[in-house]
C-alpha cells in the first residue's frame, strides 16, 4: 500500500513530523483479531482514547509525547495492558497479543 | 426516576426485540459502523448527517427533528433505546438531544456496542423497513442547554465541569487522541473548571458505575450538589454522557450540557484560559 509503514497502517495523508502516533495490531496465535477495543491510558492510568480495531486487527492513536499504557480488551480473551514511548514525528508500532 | 427508566442491560434489549413499542436505534461517532453490522431491528442516526444544521453550527430545528422521527418511524409513544460505539459517547448524545426536543421515553443501553460485542451477542446486515410515521417534537428545553455565555457566567461562581481527558485539561492535546492533534484552537480548559474526565464514570466495558460510586466521584472531585452544573467536553459528546450520568441516573435537577465546549470556547476571542492540570483561578493563565 502506497505510504504504509512496515506492517502497520498508511500514515498517507497525515502529516506525521506534527503527531506522536502509537499504532499497530492485535493478535491472536499470531493471527489478527477485528473488533477487539484498544485504550489508550495516560502516565496516571488514566482513559485518553479508545479505538476498535478494524478487520485486520489495526489501530492507531494521535497521543502526545511520553509513556502511556494500552490496555486491549477482546471476545473470550483476558485484558492485556501494553506500554509504549510516543515521539513527536515517529510512528511508534506495536504487536499485542492476547 | 429510577435507573431502570433510563437504562436498559443487553438481556433487556434481547428480550424486547419483537416489542413493537420499542425502536433501537445505533449512533456512532464512525457513522458506517452501522452498515458492518448493528442489533436486529435497529435504526440508525447519523449525529453529523441528521442532527446537524446543514449549514451553520447548530442542531436541527424542530420540524426538521420531526421530520428525521417521522422517516426513522418513530412516534411520540416509542421507547428508545439508543446505543453505540465510544462508550455511548455519541449514543448519551442524542439521548440528550431526544430530552432537549421532548421525547418522553428515551433509555441508554448499558455499555453500549462494545458490551454488546464483548459479549459476543448478535449483529446483523438488514437494514429494517419502518414505516414513517407523524411526529411532534416540543420546543428546545433550553433548561438542559448551555451557550458560551452561560459557560463565561459560570466561571468562578457554578460547577464547571471538564470530562475530557487530563491531557486535553491541562492543554497538551486538543483532540481525544484517536484523532489527530493540529486543531485551530487554543489548548487548556475554562478556568476555575474541575478536571472530572467522562471515563471515570464507567467500567472498562462501558457500563456505568453504581450512584454511590458516582456520587462519591463528583463529590470527591468538589462538585457542589447545592449549585448548578455545567459540563464541557470538546464538542459536547463526552459531556451528554456526563449529563446523562449527573441529570438522569443521579437526578440532579440544574445540569446543563456546553455543546459548543471547547472548540467554541478554546476559539473565542479574549476569554480567559487555564493551562495545566488545576481549576486555576477566574482570569485564567500559565500552568
Amino acid at each position: 500500500m502506497c505510504g504504509s509503514t512496515t506492517g502497520g497502517l498508511s500514515v498517507e495523508g497525515i502529516d506525521v513530523t506534527k503527531e506522536a502516533v502509537v499504532q499497530g495490531v492485535v493478535l491472536r496465535s499470531g493471527e489478527p483479531v477485528g473488533g477487539a477495543y484498544v485504550r489508550l491510558l495516560d502516565s496516571g492510568g488514566e482513559f485518553t482514547a479508545e479505538v476498535p480495531t478494524s478487520a485486520t486487527g489495526h489501530f492507531r492513536f494521535f497521543a502526545a509525547p511520553g509513556s502511556w499504557t494500552l490496555r486491549v480488551l477482546a471476545p473470550g480473551a483476558a485484558t492485556v495492558d501494553h506500554g509504549v514511548v510516543a515521539e513527536q514525528g515517529v510512528v511508534a508500532e506495536v504487536e499485542v497479543e492476547v | 426516576m429510577s435507573r431502570t427508566d433510563v437504562l436498559v442491560d443487553a438481556d433487556w434489549v434481547e428480550a424486547h426485540l419483537d416489542d413493537p413499542s420499542v425502536v433501537l436505534v445505533e449512533v456512532d461517532e464512525d457513522t458506517t459502523a452501522y452498515e458492518k453490522g448493528h442489533i436486529t431491528g435497529a435504526v440508525r442516526i447519523d449525529w453529523r448527517g441528521d442532527l446537524q444544521d446543514p449549514v451553520r453550527r447548530d442542531f436541527v430545528n424542530r420540524t426538521q427533528f420531526e421530520t428525521l422521527m417521522s422517516r426513522k418511524g418513530i412516534n411520540n409513544d416509542h421507547t428508545v433505546v439508543l446505543y453505540g460505539g465510544n462508550n455511548n459517547w455519541f449514543a448519551a448524545y442524542a439521548y440528550w438531544y431526544f430530552k432537549l426536543y421532548g421525547h418522553r421515553d428515551v433509555r441508554l443501553l448499558d455499555g453500549g456496542r462494545k458490551r454488546w460485542e464483548l459479549d459476543s451477542r448478535s449483529l446483523v446486515l438488514e437494514v429494517p423497513d419502518r414505516q414513517t410515521t407523524t411526529y411532534s417534537a416540543a420546543e428546545q428545553d433550553t433548561s438542559i442547554r448551555a451557550f458560551r455565555d452561560d459557560a463565561l457566567a459560570a466561571i468562578g461562581s457554578l460547577n464547571l465541569v471538564d470530562v475530557r481527558s487530563p491531557d486535553e485539561y491541562a492543554g497538551r492535546l486538543l483532540a481525544p487522541a484517536h484523532l489527530p492533534q493540529e486543531q485551530s484552537q487554543r489548548g487548556g480548559h475554562v478556568p476555575t473548571a474541575v478536571n472530572i474526565p467522562w471515563s471515570k464514570s464507567a467500567n472498562d466495558d462501558g457500563t456505568f458505575r453504581s450512584d454511590e460510586e458516582l456520587t462519591a466521584l463528583y463529590t470527591g472531585a468538589g462538585v457542589d450538589f447545592g449549585k448548578d452544573t455545567i459540563a464541557y467536553c470538546r464538542i459536547g459528546e463526552r459531556s451528554a454522557h456526563t449529563w446523562f450520568v449527573l441529570h438522569e441516573l443521579l437526578g440532579q435537577p440544574n445540569v446543563r450540557n456546553y455543546d459548543g465546549s471547547w472548540t467554541e470556547y478554546g476559539s473565542l476571542v479574549g476569554v480567559p484560559v487555564q493551562l495545566g492540570d488545576t481549576p486555576g483561578n477566574p482570569a485564567g493563565g500559565g500552568a
